[in-house]
């Protein structure tokens, strides 16, 4: 962080000069494209998708007029979330999944996660190379996307992608997290059906009773049947998931306590296709059940944690603008050398924001609302 | 421009089997800050397309060791070409004889790197001459 004086004086010049290049020409032209390439995207262009997808993973400066014209008609897709350790099959059975939606004729888009390095900012995506069978199909759509410093299992833009293929029409949305631990639970926030995979032999019964992954499951998945040991952790995970439910044992949660996922446990062998079938009509299922009774929840799960993160970074855009920057610099700085404690700067820093009148937002100007 | 990995498709058309020079050079350019989309082993030109224009890439690295380069990569550049991909980099690498370079780069391949050519080299190349977008 630097001198918030110097950088007022270095600011200021810049910023007159980048409004005096005429913003509403500007915005408009920025509308103008946003219009035509989302129109090409719900018509059905799958290169105007491909940049659509582009455009809000690098949040340029076409992300937000392209989302709010795109997140209006997403809402009809079932997205589905698969997660698990990293080798437990996940791009495998995505493949196989998306077999089967497509002999049923339902169009398909996956969004495959994997990390991105904390040292170089580069990643190796590798999850196409299992789902090549279904790239001369023009109904799946396959993007891959690093998850840039984003902890959690997904890329920070990644709900707003599966958005986006949303209301690019696909039936079914796959978002393939990178491979988990136990703590990667975010999935469950994105998706309608979250299914978690196991390996055969990966635990024992006190890895399944920890809290974390396996509580958000709405599927439990012990994938690779054909190894042995296959139906045994399947028959461990269904007794200790299953009955360790008050429900199961005579009601022994209090009443009104948030209570875990009661998940079904199923067995599959991805690559030969075994038990996929079941498992993609068990995804159908659960959204069926969830659609009268917590579909609702879910959604505003979602939408809470979306826009969470656009305010998050929307107040720190404001408390970095030409206004507030010396404050907030100023605060930070006194927090450092321990003259003030953290709480109260927050409290500072949110009156400052109250008082300063926000300056109108460019991108916003020549919007349609 | 926002500040954003290049994002480099590696793919190897054609029929042999041998893909480590692919994955070497994959791991290399990860290494180097590249979002390198890997699809392994066998991919027809058809293949090929799809997954560049899907993932949106800036950069398709096709390595070839079969000898096929002067059918494959020529119909590779017309296919990207043909779906408005032409401000896509591509490249080629592996066993490729001095001679037919020049047509390739008449096809549409920017460059060919033989063997020998280091990464840092490779990297350095895309970072120079990879398309700047918005």
């Amino acid at each position: 962080m630097t001198a918030g004086a110097t950088d007022d004086q270095e600011a200021g010049p810049a910023n007159l000069e980048a409004r005096a290049a005429d913003p509403e020409a500007r915005v408009a032209d920025l509308e103008a494209r946003a219009a035509a390439l989302a129109d090409q995207t719900v018509a059905g262009d799958r290169r105007a998708l491909a940049r659509v997808l582009t455009a809000v993973e690098n949040r340029t400066p076409l992300a937000e007029p392209l989302l709010r014209r795109l997140y209006p008609l997403a809402g009809r897709a079932h997205l589905v979330g698969i997660t698990g350790p990293p080798g437990s099959g996940k791009s495998t059975l995505v493949a196989a999944l998306t077999t089967a939606a497509r002999a049923a004729g339902r169009p398909v888009a996956v969004v495959a996660v994997d990390p991105s390095s904390p040292i170089t900012g580069g990643a190796l995506l590798g999850d196409r190379v299992r789902m090549q069978a279904h790239s001369a199909d023009r109904d799946v759509f396959i993007r891959s996307m690093a998850s840039r410093g984003h902890a959690g299992g997904l890329a920070g833009t990644t709900t707003a992608a599966a958005a986006v293929l949303d209301a690019a029409g696909f039936d079914l949305v796959f978002i393939e997290t990178v491979g988990t631990g136990q703590g990667e639970v975010e999935i469950a926030a994105s998706a309608d059906t979250t299914v978690v995979l196991e390996a055969p032999e990966m635990g024992d019964e006190v890895q399944a009773i920890k809290a974390g992954l396996l509580e958000v499951a709405d599927l439990v998945v012990v994938n690779k049947g054909d190894k042995p040991g296959a139906q045994r952790t399947a028959a461990q995970l269904r007794s200790m998931l299953v009955a360790g439910h008050g429900d199961a044992t005579g009601g022994s949660l209090a009443p009104g306590r948030p209570r875990p996922r009661q998940p079904q446990v199923l067995v599959t062998t991805a690559a030969t296709g075994d038990g996929v079938g079941d498992l993609l009509a068990a995804i159908d299922r659960h959204r069926e059940a969830a659609a009268g009774r917590d579909r609702g929840a879910a959604q505003l799960v979602r939408a809470e944690a979306q826009v969470w993160a656009i305010l998050a970074e929307r107040l720190r855009a404001r408390l970095h603008d030409d206004a507030l920057r010396a404050t907030t610099n100023e605060t930070l700085r006194a927090v450092a050398s321990h003259r003030l404690d953290p709480y109260a700067a927050a409290d500072r820093l949110l009156a400052a924001v109250d008082e300063t009148p926000a300056r109108r937002r460019h991108s916003r100007e020549g919007g349609s609302e | 421009m926002t500040d954003r990995p290049i994002k480099v498709l590696i793919a190897k058309p054609g029929l042999d089997g041998h893909d480590r020079g692919a994955k070497v050079l994959a791991r290399g350019l990860r290494d180097e800050g590249f979002e390198v989309v890997y699809t392994g082993l066998r991919q027809t030109p058809e293949m090929v397309l799809s997954a560049a224009l899907q993932e949106d890439v800036d950069v398709v690295g096709l390595s070839i060791l079969s000898g096929a380069h002067m059918t494959l990569l020529p119909k590779i550049c017309r296919l990207l070409r043909e779906a408005g991909l032409d401000d896509v980099l591509v490249t080629a690498g592996g066993i490729i004889p001095d001679e037919d370079v020049a047509a390739l780069k008449e096809a549409g391949v920017a460059a060919v790197f033989g063997p020998g050519t280091t990464i840092a080299s490779v990297a350095e190349f895309l970072r120079a001459n990879a398309r700047s977008r918005d």
